[in-house]
């Protein structure tokens, strides 16, 4: 027996040795997957089969299960669902593709991950199936085009159908702001009337004026930020200030040059904007919020403003309690430029997929003009034309004015393979400034830089 | 024939003629082989594999999340960048800070608690069962549990605390002040895990036999020199026992954390464990993590053989 508890560190010893000598090796790349290229979808689909759509769980996706009731109608294939809560969302999509799982036929994947999907052969390339099944994607809003389906930016190479637009945007107390009492008090004391916010320097008037007063014999606050560290939340918050300041990812005619564009002085401001905004506004204990604790913090009466996606406000509207009349809608403030920070999704078909054929039949069904009318009756946000472009759209719903006028001005994050990690350094970054009050706004974004410039070198982008 | 008298016997004549005759050509050697395989077997598969593995992948460039790009060596590079990367010590430093406390008063406590239920007094079952109940809760509803009574506005921590000191209750936050949240994430490991230093030290307190006392009792010994001669040396190797498993425990310390700060305000609470997740499954750096997890397993196993000896040395006083 003692000889064999000495052979078992030898078998380890001898395996560590043959993994070592391995690694110093060059592999060789795998095979490059089957998504890379675009595989002809095949011409008919299967009654009777079942193709699983994932995506987050919130409340577009239940329109889309009522909305796609119809195409089990029409093709008799079976729709099957996958919602995962927004906190997982990413964590357990990510690695259901980065494992080749065959859970998803389709997925309504975040904006961001469309650089690193692509490459990595997740997705299949839809452009000789568009051309193929008449799908024009010029019949899509051109900023969810670029945001949810092009990689690389700005090439005609798509990955994904825009599926949900979405935006930052804000919501406000309208009951609160018409009382004649708090009306008169912020006349007198700004010398303008209260109403929704305009610029940014109005928005800091409103929520001081409303933040540590009685309303309704109830201490409320005057605004909502996002505040989330694990995963995008402050990142999110913090562009819808950074990038009406003047704030920019990069030189627009040198690709990956960030200096004085991340950490000039327009982007120092904002982000000192951001943290004064947050210190003298904001509900205490919001320090890692995102959109749940913004909903309860605002159908609970505690803010007069709050910062959201669009997505959320359907609901929001038809909510018993603070729904209806008593709010209204307002468009991302401006300050020396315009800019909203984009959300929202494209749908793609997963390449690891059983089902391509069914999967490419749900998009080709989910891209027509009739189907993207009803997707926005039942609460999605369509980015068709054929929807954002009728006469009657900005009366359709008390949101979609400013919804359309967010797509106008929407603004990405990187949506390069690295995003991820160019992610967490900002989270880290501004949460560390923000919340934990960390050095300051410049070396912040100082920092940041510095981070993002080690990832574009890894990644060979920068030398 | 006479009637098999052992069960080695008894077992022989009850084991099916084929199998006997392929059996009885095997050596003991042979034997012993083909009853510890399995095990082995396992334990390479699950545990020596993954560890070779993670050795070998941390001298790549390998990403999890990229199927298709080339996998480089990078000989002793993540290594090296861990090592001298001036961020990884706020992760370190948070780690010592919650293992330092944690311990220290989930021993103190532990201890304490333990020597009061020795006492044996009237329902000191019960209160043994009560005091064990944290320790039986999922870290998960604690996390939970915990996140919602440090609520600055509606959390029950807050307002006993106001009740007490007359502080308003949501004018400090547990979780979101950079002073207070490393104490949070103290309090509630301390709240969770004291039952079980208390379970280990109650063992050891157990296992003094009263003829010691008895005889203390006759030397006249005064009952604060039994404790210094008799208890406290006789327990001792319990308590380092129990301090050893939530030393172990603390290090890679995740659930707790991430539930109720998720490493921040900002990175105050950031521990080693949350900055591997984050480099390993959001990063997706699988090299990177890699190194930093050998480094951490290096680390936490040379620290718990230098303790081991330490026990072992206690032990043979």
């Amino acid at each position: 027996m003692r000889s064999l508890l000495t052979k078992v560190p030898a078998l380890s010893a001898l395996a560590l040795v043959a993994a070592l000598v391995g690694c110093g090796k060059k592999e060789e790349p795998a095979a490059p997957a089957a998504a890379s290229a675009a595989a002809p979808p095949a011409a008919t689909t299967a009654a009777g089969k079942t193709i699983t759509l994932c995506w987050a769980a919130w409340d577009p996706a239940n329109a889309l299960v009522e909305l796609s009731k119809d195409f089990t109608a029409q093709t008799k294939v079976n729709m099957k669902f996958e919602f995962v809560p927004w906190p997982n969302f990413a964590d357990r999509m990510l690695n259901e593709l980065n494992s080749k799982g065959k859970l998803c036929d389709l997925i309504i994947g975040d904006s961001q991950w469309i650089g690193g999907s692509a490459e990595s052969g997740h997705y299949v390339k839809l452009n000789e199936f568009f051309d193929k099944e008449g799908i024009k994607i010029t019949d899509f809003a051109p900023a969810t085009v670029t945001g949810y389906a092009e990689w690389p930016k700005g090439t005609p190479n798509y990955w994904a159908l825009p599926a949900m637009g979405d935006a930052l945007g804000w919501t406000y107390r309208k009951d609160w702001f018409a009382k004649p009492e708090l009306q008169a008090e912020f006349k007198k004391k700004y010398k303008h009337d209260l109403a929704a916010p305009k610029t940014w320097t109005e928005f800091k008037q409103v929520a001081e004026f409303f933040s540590g007063r009685q309303i309704d014999g109830k201490k409320v606050y005057g605004t909502y930020l996002f505040t989330e560290r694990g995963s995008e939340g402050i990142t999110m918050g913090v562009s819808n200030v950074l990038h009406p300041f003047g704030f920019k990812y990069q030189d627009p005619n040198k690709p990956y040059a960030m200096d004085g564009f991340v950490n000039g002085p327009d982007a120092v401001k904002a982000l000192e904007f951001y943290k004064s905004l947050y210190k003298c506004c904001t509900p205490p204990g919001l320090t890692n919020s995102y959109m749940g604790e913004g909903l309860d913090a605002f159908k609970s009466g505690q803010v007069a403003m709050m910062m959201n996606w669009f997505a959320f406000f359907p609901g929001l509207y038809k909510d018993p309690n603070v729904g209806g009349d008593k709010i209204g809608f307002f468009v991302n403030p401006s300050d020396k430029g315009k800019g909203s920070q984009l959300g929202g999704q494209g749908i793609s078909v997963v390449s690891y997929s059983p089902n391509r054929a069914e999967a490419l039949s749900y998009i080709k069904w989910f891209a027509s003009p009739e189907v993207q009318k009803k997707w926005w009756a039942l609460g999605g946000y369509s980015c068709h034309k054929a929807v954002l472009q009728d006469p009657g759209f900005k009366a359709s719903a008390p949101f979609a004015a400013e919804f359309l006028d967010a797509m106008d001005q929407v603004v990405d994050f990187w949506a390069e393979p690295s995003y991820a990690q160019l992610l967490l350094a900002e989270q880290k970054r501004i949460h560390d400034f923000v919340v934990a009050d960390k050095g300051s706004a410049k070396e912040a974004l100082d920092g940041l830089v510095a981070d993002w410039k080690k990832v574009f070198k890894e990644d060979g982008k920068l030398k | 024939m006479n009637a098999p008298s052992s069960l080695a016997e008894r077992a022989a004549q009850a084991t099916p003629a084929p199998l006997a005759r392929r059996v009885r050509g095997l050596s003991d050697r042979a034997i012993a082989w083909l009853f510890i395989a399995p095990t082995i077997v396992l334990l390479l598969a699950i545990n020596i594999f993954p560890l070779i593995w993670t050795v070998r992948l941390s001298f790549t460039n390998f990403r999890a999340n990229r199927p298709n790009a080339e996998v480089l060596g990078v000989g002793i590079d993540h290594y090296v960048n861990i090592l001298t990367d001036p961020d990884i010590w706020g992760p370190m430093q948070a780690t010592a800070h919650f293992l330092f406390w944690t311990i220290t008063l989930q021993t103190l406590i532990g201890f304490g608690l333990a020597w009061l239920i020795d006492r044996k007094f009237r329902g000191h079952g019960f209160w043994t069962t009560v005091i064990l109940i944290p320790m039986m809760l999922s870290p998960a509803v604690v996390g939970n549990f915990w996140a919602f009574l440090y609520q600055p506005q509606i959390g029950l921590f807050n307002y006993a605390v106001s009740f007490f000191t007359g502080i308003a209750p949501s004018s400090f936050e547990m979780l979101g002040s950079v002073k207070l949240a490393p104490w949070a994430i103290v309090v509630v490991d301390t709240w969770m895990w004291t039952p079980y230093v208390m379970l280990i030290c109650l063992a050891g307190l157990r296992s003094i036999p009263d003829y010691i006392y008895e005889a203390a009792e006759v030397d006249r010994a005064s009952p604060w020199r039994q404790f210094w001669s008799i208890t406290l040396p006789m327990v001792l190797p319990f308590v380092m026992l129990a301090i050893l498993f939530r030393g172990i425990e603390n290090f890679k310390m995740f659930d707790l954390v991430n539930l109720l700060t998720n490493g921040g305000p900002g990175s105050t609470t950031e521990v080693v464990s949350i900055t591997l997740k984050r480099e390993a499954f959001e990063k997706w750096r699988t090299g990177y993590s890699s190194a930093l997890a050998i480094i951490l397993f290096v680390a936490v196993f040379g620290l718990a053989n230098i303790y081991v000896k330490a026990l072992n040395a206690v032990k043979n006083r």
